[in-house]
């Protein structure tokens, strides 16, 4: 077939589909004066996720959702899957299906979080906010710092391999279904990931190093970037430890005080509310007993290292107790901190990733256990952005879904992005006009929270993101796009 | 992945729950039921980085897109390294997977796009009837690029 790519007689335009599922938009008003009143960070995105998977079967959910974000399918799949254990009765799966689980969650957590680090929140870090966007982006660092870029990569690739052997297809995966899993990790399997398993570790440990250097580098400037106190919510073990995969809601406040602690995930209505705000599609969560002024929360690797009392693997748990030091013991407030305590996470999920590959239960054929049926089922897990959760009510006459809740680790940093955003342009409107400058930095500041969505993405040291400025007539005054 | 001898790789890349943003993993899929040898096919919702790494070492790279506008039933566009890396967390252009593989492995392949054309990307499963014929239209093109690729022994 002759083409015009072929025939070379016309301009070949090929459009590929923006797969991001919004994009971001900043206001920033300002009073007469010129002085900053209010900055809000809109999210155009998620609409339709409910209406998504109502009318599907239960068990279609695990596959299902994962086309929800292509960015985090093993996230959605998974915790889908713990909702509709519950669904089926599987109060505790067997030995080997929870672990092997977990494996795919720290596999996927250990590459999107080298992926942020390495290739998006370095060229920020190693290069400056205000250095040139020619310069900061990963070909600045593929340019300054060839092995980093190389490692990320690999890092990558590597948690791809273990999402791989544990969930089958990148599309259609089904590795984790109600009750369980569908297959044990073979022997070929674990000797092919355990053979780098012990240089995933090195290579976090380092990425981590480098990541201390240089926030210790920026010193305050650094860690008083976009920041201010929040609450912390994340997922935490019976026992304080850090936990990504399965545990019960805490929340602590600014100062390091529990607000509340081992809430079942069946519960989280009774903590959590969520608020409609009219100029934004994305809802606002917040904690019911502190209100919606005050009960907003951030999630996500921060919340995580702050939440947690201790981390069971040796490495991260010694880097923890460093991170912590910064505060006192209290919480770390800083919005940058962001980058530190997800390299935590990597090196964590990376010694997890060892830990599991040498427990024989994970060669075990008992996969799935089953009870008596429910009309609901509630799950939350931790996702690399932070704490997700999915709620589904079933007819158990016909199987099918009737109604779904789903609340994603970006809605859940909703207000905390937007209080990122209004210290930002406090700190950096100069006059009324949208500078680069500006733009770079309310850019790094969203860009710490990881969202997902396009406008936090680093194209050339640019995003898909629309900044206005607006005056107190509501006049546009000034106005800038990237991306 | 299916050989790892194989000299042509083809990477379809879509989400199939948008309708007919899922165009590339179909055509990745009919491919798959053919069992093409030398051939690796791959798909997955997006591009990442880590492709860089796993189209090293072949000879001809092709990357299958679901297209928004531009011709029916689709159209091919030879691809090179980028100069300048598009990059973001969400998407990664075949310019930049290229350039990756260039830089990190040493690695040079004959690289294009295949843009099939689709028009309906909601949250809906399943291809529209237009863009099933321009699949079908797809395979065949495939099909003939590799027979010539392999007769001309992927020169």
């Amino acid at each position: 077939m002759a083409t015009a790519a072929d025939t070379g007689k016309r301009k070949i335009v090929i459009n590929p589909v923006t797969r991001v599922e919004g994009h971001g938009k900043v206001t920033i008003h300002i009073d007469a004066a010129g002085n900053v009143e209010q900055a809000r960070f809109h999210i155009i995105e998620f609409r339709g996720f409910e209406r998504f998977v109502q009318g599907r079967f239960y068990w279609e959910a695990p596959v299902m959702v994962q086309r929800l974000c292509g960015i985090c399918p093993v996230s959605h799949h998974l915790c889908a899957a713990k909702a509709t254990d519950v669904i089926v009765g599987a109060d505790k799966l067997t030995p080997a299906a929870e672990k092997i689980r977990r494996l795919m969650h720290y596999g996927q957590t250990f590459q999107s979080h080298a992926l942020h680090f390495f290739h998006l929140a370095s060229p920020d870090l190693l290069f400056g906010f205000d250095a040139p966007v020619e310069k900061r982006n990963v070909i600045g660092v593929i340019q300054a710092y060839p092995d980093v870029a190389k490692q990320a990569v690999l890092m990558r690739k590597y948690g791809q391999e273990v999402i791989k052997a544990t969930a089958g297809k990148k599309i259609h995966g089904t590795g984790a279904i109600p009750g369980g899993v569908n297959k044990p990790l073979s022997i070929e399997e674990r000797d092919f990931l355990l053979k780098d398993a012990d240089t995933m570790v090195q290579w976090s440990v380092e990425g981590l190093a480098l990541c201390k250097k240089i926030t210790k580098a920026g010193g305050q400037t650094l860690l008083e970037f976009g920041s201010f106190p929040s609450n912390h919510l994340s997922i935490v073990r019976e026992d304080g430890c850090m936990d990504l995969y399965d545990g019960k809601l805490r929340a602590k406040d600014a100062d390091g005080n529990i607000i509340f602690d081992q809430v079942a995930p069946a519960d989280y209505l009774k903590y959590i509310g969520e608020e409609v705000r009219p100029w934004s599609y994305m809802k606002f969560p917040f904690i019911r007993s502190l209100g919606k002024e005050n009960g907003w929360y951030r999630v996500g690797p921060l919340a995580r290292v702050n939440n947690c009392d201790f981390i069971d693997t040796p490495l991260a748990e010694q880097e923890r107790q460093e991170f912590m030091a910064l505060g006192g013991g209290k919480p770390i407030n800083a919005t940058m901190a962001y980058h530190w305590a997800r390299m935590i996470e990597t090196l964590h999920s990376a010694e997890k990733i060892r830990e599991l590959l040498n427990d024989p239960d994970l060669q075990s054929e008992d996969l799935v256990v089953a009870g008596e049926k429910r009309p609901e089922g509630i799950a939350i897990i931790e996702a690399p952005r932070g704490t997700l959760f999915h709620h589904y009510e079933v007819n158990n006459q016909t199987d099918q879904i009737t109604r779904a809740n789903l609340i994603v680790s970006t809605t859940n940093n909703n207000e905390a992005m937007n209080r990122a955003v209004n210290v930002v342009a406090k700190q950096y409107l100069e006059g009324k006009e949208i500078t680069e400058g500006l733009l770079n930095h309310v850019e790094v500041g969203i860009r710490a929270y990881d969202p997902c969505l396009s406008c936090a993405t680093h194209a050339l040291g640019k995003m898909r993101l629309q900044v206005q400025l607006v005056g107190p007539d509501g006049e546009v005054v000034d106005e800038k796009l990237r991306g | 992945m299916t050989s790892p001898v194989a000299t042509a790789y083809i990477l379809g890349y879509g989400n199939p729950g948008r309708r007919d943003d899922g165009l590339g993993p179909a055509l990745v899929a009919r491919l798959e039921s053919l069992r093409i040898p030398d051939v690796v096919l791959d798909s997955d919702y997006q591009l990442n980085i880590e492709d860089g790494a796993a189209i090293a070492g072949h000879d001809h790279v092709l990357f299958v897109d679901a297209a928004e506008s531009g011709p029916e039933p689709l159209e091919l566009k030879p691809v090179r390294p980028a100069s300048s890396i598009e990059f973001t967390s969400h998407a990664v252009s075949p310019e930049a997977i290229l350039a990756i593989c260039e830089d990190h492995f040493s690695a040079a392949p004959k690289a294009w796009t295949l843009g099939i054309r689709g028009y309906d990307f909601d949250f809906v499963e399943g291809l529209t009837p237009r863009a099933q014929a321009n699949l079908e239209e797809a395979v065949a093109f495939v099909i003939e690029k590799v027979r010539t690729w392999k007769e001309t022994n992927y020169g």
